[in-house]
């Protein structure tokens, strides 16, 4: 997809028709979610390795639906029944896959760049599911899904990002794609929980969650982990909480609300408040079955033939 | 690819004339229009299941539902036709116990007709599918056969069948011709 | 003159600074005679016409890899390496298994030099027993065993501990031993992955900033203010490192540099597709930091350039990028990155950048206490290198002699190209091809300073 039509590995690799087109898919695919029979035949006798060498229940579910409601036939092969737990190389792993006959590999994986490495030793598609701090682009194109659907269109929109930026590779995905699409983002966070340079990534900075506030039309909630306060990234989850979450007194205080998104799991009470979370949960467990949409779209299009040729 | 017309072989009236004759043959076979459905096959059948409905509304006076069926992902041949963008399936229905007619421009292998079949039987259990084509073509590769013909047309398998419909080519008309 | 050797015709860098059209006539392992029109019976001509003929190259940072991890290098594969690349001389790390750091490694390190018999290969010692950063290493001992080591360094990690630094400083001022400083500041430095910056944070890996760099160079160079020390700083990196070295030298100081052919011919953008051939520590830099080590190429901060050859094996570098080993091999492709990425484009001129690779890190390492000064003059031990400084051609992995592949100029077109190599005097090298190690290899051991003086001695003789 984009520079390689076989593979979906960054959405830096897309242009924007390409993000366009794969929402525009993905909204058939919903439809499909939504029949009584939830399933077409459209990947029959295609068969699909979610290769999770980091945990992830959630994501591996929706690629794991995402294929099956296209039926294909789906093995899983997770850190904790593979052999990489005892020493075996990524390389000789996918050498294995490409030996059983498979026609994409589904890669999640702690080290970035994994996936683009991972073509170089299969011949078969390889979508990646999350590598490392580097992206998640079926995250990026289920949140953009959602953000279309809900406000329908992209064009101009506000997105504030807020929270550990830094460590986060739904943000880097999100930041590439709102910019391809004309959207206008916003990262929200202390400068320790940015990465340097983040702006030429094309996106504006501020300390500010009040100002965030304010401008935007989409408020994106990262999860912020508790591990960051041993890197001394931020003083603590308190304080977090204090400045950058999303309290009752910040929400109420808002007269224009903005659609409240969260890549999930949320962590109540810190980056949002419970009673805010309840008011704003049909957004978030709507992106997760735009998650299953937009990933029948990505694995329809890699491998029914969808565009190109 | 791109088609070069040969001959006209229905113009505007003659379609026109064609898709009233259908709307006749179904009231007349399934003895009125109760608990009728037409679902059209994206892209022309939509809207030639729409006109037959019309004509149905007009003769017999009673509304019949419309849905629209994409059979993209029911395909046999996906891995090699390299399908165009995908549409969407709209049957805001039940279709249990219906009688269904399916509606195509122009059966040809047959090819098509199964993968709707196929769609449609996931959202539900019709109690009859019959099959309305404006052009039958002939060169079957499947046991189909259409219940409600607008036009049998002899052609060889080089040649192409094309129906142009007023929503999509601003003209009805049917050609036959070669690919160029 | 049975095993006398007439290279005719080349340009030669008879003294530091200027080539002039010259023979060189070599026999018994040190020069006969260098000038013009030069008549002998010699055994074998080499055509040299068009071609330069300079001292051997010297590297004074490379990792041979023996003992201990001889699956990625070890002397033997190393050394032939090295003369295929141009070079005669080779300091090797001392970050083996075990660590080069008693007497007892260093000599034989040093021995597998000699049964090799291409080059010389001289190792450098450990700052630190093991590695580890807290007790000293016998200096003294490694100085006056038959390695004769003379450079320190715990290189491939840095030394941690400022003032265990210090003390080294002070006790190799004492014992006239040089500290080589891999000037890293980890606790910046911690997992890092490639250069801080725009494209750390574009392809999600932890970024190691210049201030790792430049703290620890600023920290060594304080320190070997303060002690007196003899210091050489390895692989400058960044424009900062350049600037602080620029500055101890108006302030007086001796301090000396290296930079390596991967730091000035390639920089961080080159990552975008996570090749691991490309990870290396220091990491490939901004373009700024290129232009800055270009500009103290030549305006002469930076002393000498090093190739900083690290094998590694295919799984080391078939692998998760972040899980990949640092390291760039370099012995054979760091000439014709000097030809076409300094010289060339005119950073350098052709005589500066052979100083830089021979007679400025030969002296850096003391090397005169051999009796070597690589300088092609009568009497001087005969280690040259002839190549031909406009010959095309295409960097192919495959016809490396170290036992290693990891580089990123696969396919590259370089310009100058190694024809002969000649180490004490026997042609090892000839037409870009290994020839074999001379049977009998005559190295000058620590306490032959005299060979040299003898040998001109003989030369006069033999010219008389």
């Amino acid at each position: 997809m984009g520079n390689d039509h076989r593979h979906l590995l960054a959405i830096a690799d897309l242009g924007r028709e390409d993000i366009i087109r794969l929402l525009d898919s993905a909204r058939s695919f919903a439809e499909v979610s939504a029949r009584p029979v939830k399933k077409v035949p459209a990947l029959r006798g295609h068969t699909i390795v979610n290769l999770f060498l980091e945990p992830s229940t959630r994501t591996r579910m929706s690629f794991e639906l995402a294929a099956k409601r296209l039926s294909a036939d789906v093995m899983n092969f997770s850190t904790s029944t593979s052999s990489l737990s005892k020493g075996e190389s990524l390389k000789d792993t996918g050498k294995t896959i490409v030996a059983m006959g498979v026609d994409a590999v589904v890669i999640r994986h702690k080290s970035a760049g994994a996936p683009r490495a991972l073509t170089g030793w299969v011949d078969c598609s390889v979508v990646n599911a999350g590598d490392g701090m580097h992206e998640h682009p079926t995250q990026a194109l289920l949140d953009l899904f959602t953000m279309r659907e809900r406000l329908g269109g992209l064009e101009g929109l506000k997105v504030a990002i807020v929270g550990d930026i830094d460590h986060s590779r739904v943000a880097r995905s999100n930041i590439l794609a709102l910019g391809k699409v004309g959207a206008e983002v916003l990262l929200v966070a202390p400068r320790s929980l940015l990465p340097e340079k983040v702006e030429e990534m094309g996106a504006r900075v501020t300390g500010s969650m009040d100002e965030a506030l304010a401008w935007c039309d989409v408020l994106y909630l990262l999860r912020i982990q508790m591990e960051r306060v041993a890197e001394s990234r931020f003083p603590s989850l308190r304080e977090y909480t204090l400045e950058y979450g999303l309290t009752q007194t910040r929400w109420s205080r808002l007269e224009r609300k903005p659609l409240v998104m969260h890549p999930g799991p949320m962590n109540r009470g810190v980056e949002i408040a419970s009673v805010v979370a309840d008011e704003v949960e049909s957004v978030i467990t709507g992106q997760v079955s735009a998650g299953v949409a937009v990933r029948m779209a990505v694995l329809f299009e890699l491998l029914g033939g969808g565009h190109g040729g | 690819m791109s088609f070069k017309a040969r001959a006209k072989v229905l113009d505007a009236d003659d379609v026109s004339r064609v898709l009233r004759r259908i709307a006749h043959e179904i009231l007349e076979r399934n003895k009125g229009a109760v608990d009728l459905a037409l679902i059209g096959v994206r892209t022309r059948g939509v809207f030639l299941a729409r006109r037959i409905a019309a004509n149905i509304a007009e003769i017999e006076g009673s509304h019949v539902l419309v849905g629209e069926l994409d059979v993209s992902f029911y395909r046999d041949d996906v891995a090699t036709r390299r399908a165009n963008n995908v549409g969407v399936t709209n049957i805001d229905f039940d279709v249990n116990d219906m009688t269904v007619i399916m509606v195509d421009d122009v059966l040809y292998t047959g090819r098509t007709t199964r993968a709707a079949m196929d769609a449609l039987m996931d959202f539900g259990r019709p109690q009859v599918i019959q099959l309305a084509v404006v052009v039958d073509r002939g060169h079957r590769e499947l046991p189909v056969r259409a219940d409600y013909v607008g036009k049998n047309l002899p052609t060889s398998g080089n040649e192409k069948v094309k129906v142009s419909l007023e929503e999509v080519d601003g003209v009805d008309m049917v050609e036959i011709g070669e690919e160029a | 003159m049975a095993d006398s050797v007439l290279i005719k015709g080349g340009s030669a860098l008879l003294e530091p600074g200027r080539l002039t059209q010259a023979d060189v006539l070599v026999a018994d392992g040190v020069i006969r005679r260098a000038g013009k029109g030069v008549r002998s019976q010699a055994a074998r001509v080499i055509d040299a016409s068009g071609c330069v003929v300079a001292p051997g190259l010297v590297d004074i940072h490379a990792h041979l890899r023996e003992p201990g991890m001889e699956y990625k290098e070890d002397v033997a594969s190393g050394s032939r390496a090295a003369v295929c690349g141009g070079y005669t001389t080779v300091f090797c790390m001392p970050n083996t298994e075990p660590a080069i750091d008693n007497a007892s490694v260093a000599e034989y390190v040093f021995d597998r030099g000699v049964d090799e018999g291409l080059c010389m290969i001289l190792p450098h010692g450990a700052i630190t027993v093991g590695r580890a950063g807290e007790v000293l290493a016998p200096m003294g001992e490694m100085g006056k065993c038959r390695a004769g080591v003379k450079g320190f360094s715990d290189d491939g990690s840095p030394l941690v501990d400022a003032e265990i630094m210090r003390r080294a400083m002070e006790y190799a001022r004492t014992m006239g031993a040089l500290i080589i400083s891999h000037s890293e500041e980890r606790s910046l430095s911690a997992d890092g992955q490639m250069n801080e910056g725009y494209y750390s944070t574009f392809l999600g890996l932890r970024g190691i900033p210049p201030e790792s760099e430049e703290i620890a160079v600023f920290r060594d160079i304080r320190l070997a203010e303060k002690t007196g020390a003899r210091l050489h700083l390895a692989h400058l990196s960044t424009a900062g490192s350049v600037a602080l070295v620029r500055d101890a030298r108006r302030r007086g100081m001796e301090v000396t540099c290296e930079v390596t052919p991967h730091h000035f011919s390639l920089d961080e953008s080159a990552l975008m597709d996570y090749d691991t051939n490309l990870k290396m520590n220091p990491p490939l830099r901004s373009r700024a930091d290129i232009e800055a080590l270009l500009e103290g190429l030549s305006d002469g901060t930076i002393d000498a350039i090093a190739t900083d050859h690290a094998p590694h094996a295919p799984h080391e570098k078939e692998t998760e990028f972040d899980v990949a080993e640092f390291g760039v091999v370099g012995l054979e492709t760091c000439l014709g990155l000097v030809m076409s990425r300094l010289v060339e484009p005119g950073v350098l001129s052709l005589e500066d950048a052979l100083g830089k690779l021979t007679a400025v890190p030969a002296h850096i390492m003391e090397m005169e206490r051999f009796g070597y000064r690589a300088r092609l003059e009568e009497g001087e031990p005969a280690d040259i290198v002839v190549f031909d400084p406009s010959a095309e051609w295409t960097v192919d992995p495959r016809t490396f002699k170290s036992r290693s592949r990891n580089t990123p100029y696969a396919g590259w077109g370089l310009k100058g190209k190694v024809t002969h190599t000649l180490f004490r005097g026997t042609v090892v090298v000839a037409d870009g091809e290994l020839v074999g190690a001379p049977e009998t290899a005559t190295l000058p051991a620590r306490d032959e300073a005299s060979t040299a003086s003898t040998a001109r001695a003989e030369g006069t003789k033999a010219k008389g």
